[in-house]
């Protein structure tokens, strides 16, 4: 009885090891299964999701303008402090005094990419871009100033 | 040399004769995190094991307590990072609960199938890094592939491929991405097609079962002592699926049926996730054609505020039971909260699981419990 449990454990040892093993050469010899990317050598093939949330960003258009009325709502939703709204007052030819954004200064190195910030957004000033390679060598270039330099609001946004 | 006080005391008691203490972890490869387990042997027999938790504290119910309702969420999506999803959900169905807040039907499909392939993902990445605790290389690749085809759709339709953040109360805060039910079904046909090979490489394997069966044996009133939930307690015979004992969302409509195995040894643990697994792809197929066309987020105020009293809501997650309590004073951010995770009372059973065993068989205990340390220590 020994002899035949020893025999028969034998048997189904090699057996599922074999069916381990085959399953292995099929995709040894089907190089068309293999999914690894190569990256970084694949970078200009690369495509990442739209809605990929890398960073927040603020679009400009092409008369270097943005929408941002500067209602800090997104310094509101954010939930740890990452996005901070610096407002000046601008003085409208009319003479009318009008908020307007001095910086939008975000802080990528706090950021969680959590969404709340464009979410509450009332007037799509910013939104999150796919970019995700983000290393500098100083930790001070992650703060960033999301308007650029010169920009103004559209018109008829309020 | 530290004096001896009140405070600190010398605990390096080395017990009885030929008894020895190794300390596993906090930096180990086998215990995925930083967990240390104090463990007594004699000789290559485990004695006794103490987990030693801390050490990734990062305390997120205080965190909580600073953060409005639509803020929190977030944070919870770092408690058990592999069913981020199904957090979310259970702290969005509290808010939703306590502020009577109507879900669209549309949210509910999404935020149910998108549960599913959360559960679906965690339990494959288990799978592959179980396997690997046992020697086993091979399957966390394959298991990974499976995997990777559910990020991308996280990706495409969340925006993260962990950490989703994907809902917010009263439903999701944008609508499903075009491609969605297309690649949902890719990766249904895909993973019908390949989970066999799960079963030739690890199930079937003589090895594996050698190590596994029999190993790390749990009893059904032990696990219901110990207040271990999900695939822990129901490898043990403890039915215990939220999803079928209170309902929440659509889980009410969908066909689905409980798995739930009686040995209650490792191997027992190991076949819960894999057929469980089959569930989950049973409760998309039935989900995936009839999303409801509608909104996909319900009309909520601009400031949510919890009325004042006490809400509890509880959802299964990949590993268990998650409880979400909330005292509220009536303000714009919870009074105190208090996690329920599934992952500490399921390790609480080790000790009674693992002791009298030898320290090969520790391994395949620990790992069958699918241990995710920042979901016990918070």
């Amino acid at each position: 009885m020994f002899i035949k449990d020893y025999i028969s454990d034998v048997y189904n040892g090699v057996t599922s090891l074999l069916k381990g093993m085959r399953k292995t050469g099929w995709y040894f010899v089907h190089p068309k299964e293999i999914i690894t990317e190569q990256y970084p050598d694949n970078r200009a093939t690369l495509k990442l999701a739209d809605r990929f949330k890398g960073e927040v960003v603020m679009p400009h258009d092409e008369n270097n303008e943005h929408t941002c009325t500067g209602c800090t709502a997104c310094e509101l939703a954010c939930p740890n402090g990452t996005i901070k709204v610096v407002t000046k007052f601008e003085t409208t030819p009319e003479g009318k005094k009008k908020k307007a954004i001095d910086a939008l200064v975000y802080r990528l190195e706090l950021c969680t990419m959590c969404n709340l910030c464009v979410a509450a957004c009332p007037s799509d000033a910013i939104k999150m871009a796919p970019t995700f390679e983000h290393s500098v060598f100083d930790r001070t270039k992650l703060t960033k100033i999301l308007n650029q330099p010169g920009s103004k609001i559209k018109e008829g946004i309020e | 040399m530290i004096q001896e006080t009140e405070i600190i005391k010398d605990t390096t008691h080395l017990g009885d004769e030929g008894e020895l203490v190794v300390n596993m972890g906090p930096q180990h490869p086998a215990t995925h995190g930083v967990l240390h387990l104090v463990v007594t042997l004699n000789g290559e027999t485990i004695k006794k094991i103490e987990p030693h938790l801390g050490y990734i504290h990062r305390s997120i119910e205080k965190m909580c307590e600073s953060l409005t309702y639509r803020q929190f969420i977030y944070v919870t999506s770092r408690m058990d990072y592999l069913s981020s999803h199904i957090n979310n959900l259970g702290c969005a169905l509290l808010i939703e609960k306590g502020m009577q807040i109507e879900v669209p039907e549309r949210a509910k499909y999404v935020r149910v199938i998108l549960s599913e392939l959360t559960r679906i993902a965690s339990h494959e990445l288990w799978l592959g890094a179980m396997a690997m605790d046992l020697g086993a290389f091979t399957p966390f690749f394959y298991a990974f592939r499976e995997r990777e085809m559910i990020t991308d759709i996280m990706e495409d339709t969340c925006g993260a491929r962990l950490t989703m953040n994907y809902i917010v109360p009263g439903g999701l805060m944008y609508d499903i991405h075009p491609d969605f039910q297309k690649k949902v079904k890719a990766f249904i046909t895909q993973f019908k097609s390949k989970v066999t090979e799960y079963e030739d490489l690890v199930t079937n394997n003589v090895i594996f079962q050698s190590r596994t069966k029999g190993v790390g044996i749990l009893s059904a009133e032990d696990a219901i002592s110990y207040g271990c939930t999900g695939p822990v307690a129901r490898a043990s015979g403890v039915s215990c699926d939220i999803r079928k004992l209170f309902p929440y969302e659509v889980y009410d409509k969908v066909e689905f049926d409980e798995v739930i195995e009686t040995a209650g040894d490792s191997f027992a643990r190991y076949m819960v996730r894999v057929k469980e697994m089959n569930q989950s792809i049973r409760i998309i197929e039935q989900l995936i054609d009839n999303i409801p066309e509608g909104d996909f987020v319900g009309k909520t105020k601009n400031v949510l505020k919890l009325p004042k009293g006490e809400f509890y809501t509880r959802v299964e997650t990949a590993r268990g039971e998650l409880g979400v309590y909330i005292v509220s004073e009536g303000g714009t951010t919870p009074h105190r909260i208090k996690f329920r995770s599934p992952g500490f009372s399921n390790l609480s059973a080790l000790n009674h699981m693992a002791a009298g065993s030898k320290i090969g068989d520790l391994m395949a205990t620990m790992g069958t419990l699918d241990l995710v340390i920042p979901d016990i220590d918070r």
